[in-house]
C-alpha cells in the first residue's frame, strides 16, 4: 500500500479545531436539552463522557484496521470531535459543586460512575470492534 | 448566539490540547500521557476560576463550555488508561487515573476558592 502524504501540522491543527467545535456544540446542545439536576451534577455530561469514550474505542480500531494510512481521521474525529465532545473540566467542577452543596454521596456517585462507565466503554467497545474488524485470515 | 460562542472557544481549546500533547510527547516521551494530564488539570483550574468570576452567560459559553470544555477531554483520558492497563502496566494506569482525578478536582476547587477570596 502506498504511504499517504504526511499531513502538515498547521492543517492538522485546523482540522482538530473544526472537529473540536463540532463536538463541543453537540455537548452544549445535549446539556441544554437536559440541564443539570440537583446538587449541580450533570448526568448529561456523564452520558456524554461515557458515549465519547465508547466512540473513541470504536474509532481507534476502525482506523487501525480499515484506514491505517489516513492521517486525518484520528486527529479530526479523535482529538477533534470526541475531544471537544467529552470534557474533564466540567466533570471536576461538578464534583466540587456537589461537595460544596453538601452532597458528598452525589459527588462520589457521579465521580465513580463516570470513571467506571468511561473505562468500561473504551474497553468493551474496542474489544468488540477489534473482533468485528480484524482481517478474516488472522481470525 | 451561544452555539457560536461555544464553537469559537472550542476551536481554540481543542487545537491547544492537540499541540500541547504533541509537544509534551516529543519532550517527555510517550510512556506516560503527560499531555492529557496537563491540559485536564489546567482546564479544571481555569473553569474553577471562571466560575468564581461574575461573568456573562456569553463569556461563560466561550471560555467555560467552549474553551475549557474542549481543552480537556474524558475520552482520551479513559482511552489512555485502558491502553496503559492493556500494555501490562496496571500500576501506571492506576497512578494516571488517581493523578488525573486528584489534580482535576483539587485545582477546580482551588481555582474557585482563590478567585472568590480575591473578588469577594
Amino acid at each position: 500500500m502506498p504511504s499517504a502524504t504526511p499531513a502538515p501540522l498547521w492543517a492538522l491543527t485546523v482540522v482538530v479545531a473544526a472537529g473540536g467545535a463540532l463536538g463541543a456544540v453537540t455537548r452544549y446542545g445535549l446539556d441544554t436539552a437536559w440541564p443539570p439536576a440537583a446538587a449541580g451534577v450533570s448526568w448529561t455530561i456523564l452520558a456524554v463522557n461515557v458515549t465519547g469514550s465508547l466512540l473513541i474505542g470504536v474509532l481507534t480500531e476502525a482506523v487501525a484496521h480499515r484506514m491505517p494510512q489516513n492521517p486525518w481521521l484520528r486527529p479530526f474525529l479523535g482529538a477533534g470531535v470526541l475531544g471537544g465532545y467529552t470534557t474533564f473540566s466540567a466533570y471536576s467542577m461538578d464534583v466540587v459543586t456537589a461537595l460544596e452543596r453538601g452532597a458528598p454521596e452525589v459527588a462520589l456517585a457521579y465521580l465513580s460512575l463516570t470513571l467506571a462507565g468511561a473505562i468500561a466503554a473504551v474497553w468493551a467497545a474496542s474489544a468488540l470492534a477489534h473482533r468485528i474488524l480484524r482481517p478474516k485470515e488472522a481470525a | 448566539m451561544s452555539v457560536l460562542a461555544v464553537a469559537a472557544g472550542a476551536a481554540l481549546g481543542a487545537p491547544l490540547r492537540y499541540l500541547t500533547d504533541l509537544w509534551l510527547r516529543s519532550v517527555l516521551g510517550a510512556a506516560f500521557p503527560w499531555g492529557t494530564l496537563v491540559v485536564n488539570t489546567a482546564g479544571s483550574l481555569l473553569l474553577g476560576a471562571l466560575l468564581g468570576l461574575p461573568l456573562s452567560p456569553q463569556a461563560m459559553a466561550v471560555w467555560g463550555t467552549g474553551f475549557c470544555g474542549a481543552l480537556t477531554t474524558y475520552s482520551t483520558f479513559a482511552f489512555e488508561t485502558v491502553q496503559l492497563a492493556r500494555g501490562g502496566d496496571a500500576r501506571r494506569a492506576a497512578v494516571y487515573v488517581a493523578a488525573g482525578l486528584v489534580l482535576g478536582i483539587a485545582t477546580a476547587w482551588a481555582g474557585l476558592r482563590v478567585v472568590r477570596a480575591l473578588t469577594g
